[in-house]
């Protein structure tokens, strides 16, 4: 009963969206203010009913209904409540449900924090979202529907893929997907605009805070993916340019440029079309990447099991959406108006590389997913591109990217003298290219690429330090009070850049200095590895609640003195068959410590691999830098805009307001 | 006499067949050099079960059986070349990790690099062209006014 | 032409490409080997555990080299196919037992039905190996010079064997 009451909500769902995608828009063509007026509370319907259904498939997982398909497929009575839940976008119906969940979380909200918004452009943004929600629904309804009932009713589940089994499954999908799908307040503010004709720097005002916040859960949820791949799949790999990765990454990197650019449009009424084009790209390649992990045109890890029906309704909405969002473009854009004059070296020119650098990145990525896709379908052959091409690729693109990180924030809007730059970074240039080179040849190991990794990281630190000393410079008030007078936008960009540069040297280290070894143990016998000596304690057999493992411990000391001891299994999940290694990890500031058991041999010894990871959690803690930057950031809009009406200014802007 | 030479005797066989001393774990392949051949070569093919991984990587038993065909080549003294050339023989291009450059592949490898290059002359062309745009005129107090009050609604 | 379009061209190239792509598989590796000499091997035999097995005594004859075994899932799908197939005597199908277990296989055949003239074991997947099997059922035509003419990847289907198979074993018999 209750999971039909869910697929009836979802219906009702749709017609709300259909009326939600329609009446506001028209009302907002025609100046009806009653059609306009309705947006907001069917987005609120909206979000109920989809809430509902997602509930009731939630309760069909908890209460362990086989007779519905998708619970069965992705189900199992052994399986953890936890993960119960969390297998409910375990599979390809119900993660769209999730998805279909969150854009309407997101439709929602806008309709809630849009009061100072034109009641037109309101009206349009709601409706370009409702739209896209019936395209989602529709989707579902026809050919992806996870209410669909198993007649006669299994008698257990198959249970829910190993490799899920994790509270990594309860995180990443959903933080992933909230980025993914913020992005299309971003679109919908762009096509509004587009349609409204009104694009100056209030628009991009107003779509900034929306913007960051997706922007902030896209890099949450990547942090997220790349940090559970590497305490799960055992060998210790962080990112693998999986298409569905890249699917996720591509977003990321055009919605920065999309942030930086937003920035310019709001200050410098410049690169509107710019703005407007890399937010109709940022959700474009969501969708896209929706498209990549359900219709099996690329192979990836991650792909859901593919149906050709699938693949062609996606196809065709992504011909809709996106194809509509750019035809729109091209006519519209010659009146969207150019923006202000600036000269060859400024600020301005700098954010533009910055984009320019962003974009290619972004369509680089593009271009070595699709390949082999290109070269198969033109009957070229069959080729496999992965991490050596876009390794090679993409740190030579990011490289000046990295390098205008340190000069753009400094530069001066619409003139900046680069004689003067250069004699302001001088010395952060000599201390970074100093460090480059003393410190890797101290850590044992120096090489181009290590040089240059933190060349660029140290390059940012000592830049944004020099910044922030030149920012702070101030006589008479106290340290804390002159922090405080500089908004919290210039501190989300400080930290955020430094999460950049501290994710640079996590992954040069990393890269440059980390080993491995693959032995043979008997108890008691003792690998040496970075210093380090592990001793293998045993295997002593476990039994979980849906499997069983063998269970390795490993002592970990150093010169004698016992540091941590390492647990690793070989785990069996008895539904599935499936075997599944769990690594034992002593992570650090410094170096991750990581071990993986392998294979019983011949003679009662066991195949061990150990892992030496230096500075890998800087990795995660760049992005979780990035991500704080970007909350900072947002919080500073709020803020002000609360306080607005108690300023003792009189409402004016200061000096630091006008500037940040 | 006899039994109790021979009761030491099983005593000191006993004893010598404990291990006191914590012994070295001994490295899973025997020999070195060869391995780090196998794990230079295993890391730059592809496994086509689990098409996303190298050789090196994936757990499924066709990679398994591979790297053993590799490391028994290698035990031969034949070069990279030769062993990468033996699988691509057998697998074709796709075995390569690497995607080799070729007329079809030029544009995946230059792609890049030509659009940084175009992308750069774009910039660069809009930069000057913004140079010889009029100026904007300076704003009146009549607007100042009105941009703090729009931005401070 | 306006710039603005740009972006929108592009993109519907793209479309084409994966719209192509949907009826594409790309988790198939096709074989370089086609059109050159099948490898050579000499395995131990699982129907006579005597004799061996040599592609060179299947000179001057077209025939199916099906690389089979009794755990493979998709096997038991070409199966009945293969059965039928035999029986008809239309081409000599020759199995290759991949990594397998001889008493499953033997066993397997008992039950389902045995489709081949010939069966040669190949315990540790060199052969295998040698002709770029990636994952069994996987199956070569090879003709009377001893060039693989074709590779099926994936059990054959009946549409495979209609509008692949037949008409090209049809016009290597003929040659």
């Amino acid at each position: 009963m209750i999971p039909e009451i869910g697929h009836f909500s979802l219906i009702l769902a749709l017609l709300v969206a259909l009326t939600l995608g329609s009446l506001p828009i028209i009302g907002a063509a025609r100046g009806n203010v009653a059609w306009m007026g309705l947006a907001r509370p069917l987005a609120r319907v909206q979000f109920l009913l989809i809430a509902f259904a997602f509930i009731c498939l939630a309760y069909a997982f908890a209460t362990k209904d086989y007779s519905v398909m998708y619970v069965a497929s992705n189900s199992n009575s052994q399986l953890p409540i936890q993960f119960r839940i969390a297998a409910v976008w375990g599979g390809h119906e119900g993660s769209l449900l999730l998805w279909a969940l969150i854009l309407s979380v997101w439709t929602v909200a806008v309709s809630a924090f849009s009061k100072h918004l034109p009641d037109d452009m309101r009206a349009r943004i709601l409706g370009v979202m409702g739209l896209i929600s019936v395209g989602f629904l529709l989707f579902m309804l026809m050919v992806s529907n996870p209410f669909d009932r198993l007649i006669p009713a299994a008698l257990d589940g198959r249970d829910l893929n190993p490799l899920l089994q994790d509270p990594g499954m309860i995180f990443h999908p959903p933080m992933l997907y909230m980025g993914y799908v913020g992005f299309s307040v971003a679109f919908a503010f762009a096509i509004a605009a587009l349609i409204g004709g009104q694009l100056d720097a209030a628009w991009a005002r107003w779509s900034r805070p929306w913007t960051t916040l997706a922007w902030v859960f896209l890099t949450l949820g990547i942090l997220g993916g790349s940090n559970w791949a590497y305490y799960e799949l055992g060998w210790g790999g962080w990112w693998f340019w999986d298409a569905v990765e890249n699917a996720s990454f591509m977003p990321w990197l055009v919605g920065t440029a999309l942030i930086h650019s937003l920035a310019v449009t709001e200050k410098r009424g410049s690169f509107k079309a710019w703005t407007v084009l890399l937010a109709i790209c940022a959700f474009s390649l969501s969708l896209l990447g929706t498209f990549l992990v359900r219709s099996g045109v690329l192979t990836s890890v991650h792909a859901f099991a593919t149906d050709p029906r699938r693949g062609v309704f996606i196809l065709a909405f992504l011909v809709i959406v996106i194809g509509g969002s750019l035809a729109l473009f091209a006519w519209r854009a010659p009146t969207v108006g150019r923006g202000g004059k600036f000269s060859v070296v400024s600020r301005e020119s700098f954010l533009l590389a910055n984009n320019v650098l962003l974009a290619v990145a972004a369509i680089s990525v593009l271009l070595g997913t699709l390949y082999p896709l290109f070269l198969d379908a033109l009957n070229y052959g069959k080729i496999s591109v992965g991490p050596p091409y876009f390794d090679a690729v993409f740190a030579p693109l990011m490289t000046p990217a990295l390098f205008l990180m340190g000069v753009g924030p400094i530069a001066s809007w619409k003139n900046a003298s680069l004689p003067e730059l250069a004699i302001r970074l001088r010395w952060a240039f000599g201390v970074s290219i100093a460090t480059a080179i003393l410190l890797p040849l101290w850590l044992g190991n120096l090489t181009p690429m290590i040089g240059l990794g933190l060349f660029l990281a140290f390059w940012i630190i000592a830049t944004t330090f020099n910044m922030v000393r030149h920012r702070l410079r101030g006589v008479g008030q106290s340290l804390a009070s002159r922090i405080k007078a500089v908004p919290r936008a210039w501190w989300g960009m400080v930290i955020a850049h430094l999460g950049i540069a501290v994710f640079t040297i996590g992954v040069t280290v990393v890269k440059g200095f980390e080993s491995e070894t693959a032995v043979r143990m008997l108890p008691g016998d003792v690998a040496h590895l970075a210093g380090f000596d592990f001793t293998f304690i045993g295997v002593d057999e476990i039994q979980g609640p849906n499997y069983t493992a063998n269970r390795g411990q490993i002592r970990v000391s150093k010169n004698g003195v016992e540091r941590t001891v390492l647990q690793t299994e070989k785990r069996l999940y008895t539904v599935t068959n499936m075997p599944m290694t769990e690594a034992g990890i002593s992570p650090a500031v410094i170096h991750d410590l990581y071990a993986s058991l392998g294979e019983p041999l011949s003679d009662g010894a066991w195949s061990i691999r150990i892992y030496h990871k230096p500075m890998v959690e800087w990795i995660w803690a760049g992005c979780a830098l990035m991500a704080l930057g970007g909350l900072l950031a947002l919080s500073d809009k709020r803020y002000r805009m609360k306080k607005r009406n108690k300023s003792s200014n009189n409402g004016e802007l200061t000096e630091d307001e006008v500037t940040a | 006499m006899l039994n109790k030479l021979l009761h030491l005797f099983v005593a000191s066989l006993l004893i010598c067949s404990l291990n006191v001393v914590a012994q070295d774990a001994r490295p899973l392949q025997d020999n070195a050099a060869v391995e780090v051949q196998v794990q230079r070569l295993s890391s730059q093919l592809r496994c086509l079960v689990c098409q996303n991984q190298t050789l090196a990587d994936s757990h499924a038993e066709l990679a398994q059986d591979l790297v053993q065909e590799i490391r028994e080549m290698a035990a031969k003294g034949m070069s990279d070349q030769e062993i990468i050339d033996y699988l691509v023989a057998r697998y074709g291009d796709f075995v390569r990790y690497r995607p080799p450059l070729k007329a079809s592949t030029v544009l995946l490898w230059l792609g890049p690099f030509a659009l940084l290059l175009i992308g750069g002359f774009g910039l660069f062309l809009q930069l000057r062209r913004r140079q010889t745009m009029a100026g904007d005129a300076p704003l009146t107090e009549e607007e100042v006014r009105k941009v703090r009050e729009l931005l401070n609604k | 032409m306006k710039r603005a379009l740009l972006p929108l061209i592009i993109f519907l190239v793209v479309v084409g490409f994966l719209f192509k792509g949907l009826f594409l598989n790309p988790r198939e590796v096709p074989s370089p080997l086609v059109g050159k000499p099948a490898p050579q091997f000499s395995l131990v035999r699982l129907d006579a555990a005597e004799k061996t097995f040599s592609p060179k005594e299947m000179l001057g004859k077209v025939w199916l080299l099906n690389a089979w075994a009794s755990w493979c899932a998709a096997c038991k799908d070409e199966h009945p196919l293969l059965v039928e197939l035999s029986k008809s005597d239309f081409v000599p199908i020759v199995g290759l037992d991949y990594k397998d277990n001889n008493q499953d296989a033997q066993q397997w055949l008992d039950q389902a039905g045995n489709p081949y003239t010939i069966n040669a074991v190949d315990a540790d997947g060199r052969v295998g190996i040698d002709y770029g099997v990636y994952g069994v059922p996987e199956t070569y035509v090879i003709d009377k010079k001893g060039m693989i003419a074709y590779k099926q990847i994936g059990p054959i289907t009946m549409e495979a064997l209609r509008d692949k198979i037949a008409p090209l074993v049809k016009q290597l018999q003929a040659q």
